[in-house]
């Protein structure tokens, strides 16, 4: 359907469609309903790499005893979306299609190093996730193509989540880190620039053996925080220096 | 649309992205459930779907299709909700009473025995603008307390 008709939004479980419907903001007017594809969920290792479907909603990550064992980081940040409501339908496919620059599993999935499974007539195709944002909620994804599963390959390290918003729940974040301590230091930040960041340089620094402060000097040069409704550029860049001192004392 | 609600089948003609909220309260006339936002922030608005709470302004009425959905009206109807309600007035849980019932339905996953902190959980999504929530979590502790086991503790002399 989606290659006969590219405008089609794809729709699952709606959390943040809505929002737009509601406020007027929302250009889509035709909508492909995805919610009932019983192959778009599901949670499996094989191979050893963890692969979680699209449609799967923020509550079954949270009681998956995979994911808890694989990817606990993914778990924390999804006990942090919005309340129960929210995470009874909220899906990973579906924050990830959202492009926003404030997804919560984004960093996360950054860190991990995950490929987003992208399927269309044509076939199959996978993109690691820092390839997958072009810009401002723009993404590779063709219009004819559907994100069916994210795959997450075995971390080596400790993973660290910390998310910095109004309150502890129902909030949008002002700001946070996905990150991992492992033989590679691999650090995910969102709500500092118009898409996630991958912070590869400052990453280097810490797995290089450099101080705190050194990372903390490359990390302002890596992240590009705005003024916006929620935060202050300043605030974001110091928090994001605070986050990286926390991850790596709490790491040790 | 074809769906249950508290119990009873309904068919509902509206449009499949109509808004449950709004087929609830439009089509069915059951104003109990509320619109704080609409963008699915505070939980007034929420309902359980196949006993899950959803938010329901953010629930197109085609995923309500052939499900059992509960609505304050209906949780009032059982032991456990209507308990919650009686708890809510007797502890000063409910002031204005507009988050009222999308409270009572998010903490109707909650079993007895449940902990502060798995109350404040389930109720994180639901916000207040009167009662600053201790006496809402108070009103919900007081209908889940674990049942006293006094005939164990006769047996045990």
């Amino acid at each position: 359907m989606l290659a006969n008709e590219p405008a089609l939004m794809p729709i699952a479980g709606c959390t943040d469609v809505y929002v737009g419907l509601h406020f007027g903001t929302m250009p889509q007017q035709r909508f492909l309903d995805l919610w009932n594809l019983k192959e778009l969920r599901g949670i499996s290792v094989k191979d050893d790499v963890l692969r979680i479907g699209a449609l799967t909603t923020y509550t079954e990550i949270i009681a998956s005893k995979l994911v808890q064992k694989r990817l606990p980081m993914l778990v924390a940040a999804a006990r942090e979306v919005g309340g129960a409501q929210i995470q009874n339908r909220g899906t990973l496919g579906g924050n990830v299609a959202n492009a926003s620059p404030a997804g919560d599993t984004l960093p996360v999935l950054v860190a991990a190093n995950a490929r987003i499974v992208l399927r269309s007539q044509a076939g199959t195709r996978t993109v690691p996730v820092e390839k997958f944002y072009t810009g401002y909620r723009q993404s590779v994804r063709k219009p004819g193509e559907l994100i069916t599963a994210i795959e997450i390959p075995r971390i080596d390290g400790k993973q660290w989540w910390r998310k910095v918003g109004t309150r502890r729940a129902q909030a949008i974040s002002k700001i946070m880190m996905g990150a991992v301590r492992g033989k590679e230091v691999r650090i995910g930040i969102g709500s500092v620039a118009a898409t996630v960041v991958l912070a590869p340089r400052t990453a280097a620094v810490l797995s290089g053996g450099g101080t705190i402060a050194d990372a903390q000097a490359a990390l302002r040069r890596e992240i590009a925080p705005i003024d916006d409704i929620r935060s202050t550029g300043a605030y974001r860049a110091q928090v994001a220096a605070n986050l990286l001192a926390e991850f790596w004392r709490k790491t040790e | 649309m074809r769906l249950t609600i508290n119990g009873k089948p309904r068919t509902i003609q509206a449009h499949p992205m109509k808004r449950l909220l709004d087929a609830i309260r439009e089509d069915c006339g059951l104003t109990g459930t509320k619109e704080g936002c609409g963008e699915g922030e505070c939980g007034a608005c929420t309902v359980l779907i196949d006993g899950v709470p959803v938010d329901s302004c953010l629930v197109p009425l085609a995923h309500a299709e052939g499900r059992r959905v509960t609505t304050i009206e209906g949780a009032a109807a059982t032991r456990t909700g209507n308990a919650l309600q009686n708890a809510f007035v007797e502890f000063g849980g409910a002031q204005c009473g507009i988050c009222t019932p999308g409270m009572i339905l998010a903490a109707t996953p909650l079993k007895p025995g449940a902990t502060l902190h798995e109350i404040q959980t389930a109720l994180a999504g639901n916000l207040c603008r009167c009662t600053g929530y201790p006496a809402i979590f108070r009103s919900v502790e007081a209908v889940l307390k674990p049942p006293r086991r006094k005939a164990k503790r006769a047996l045990r002399r």
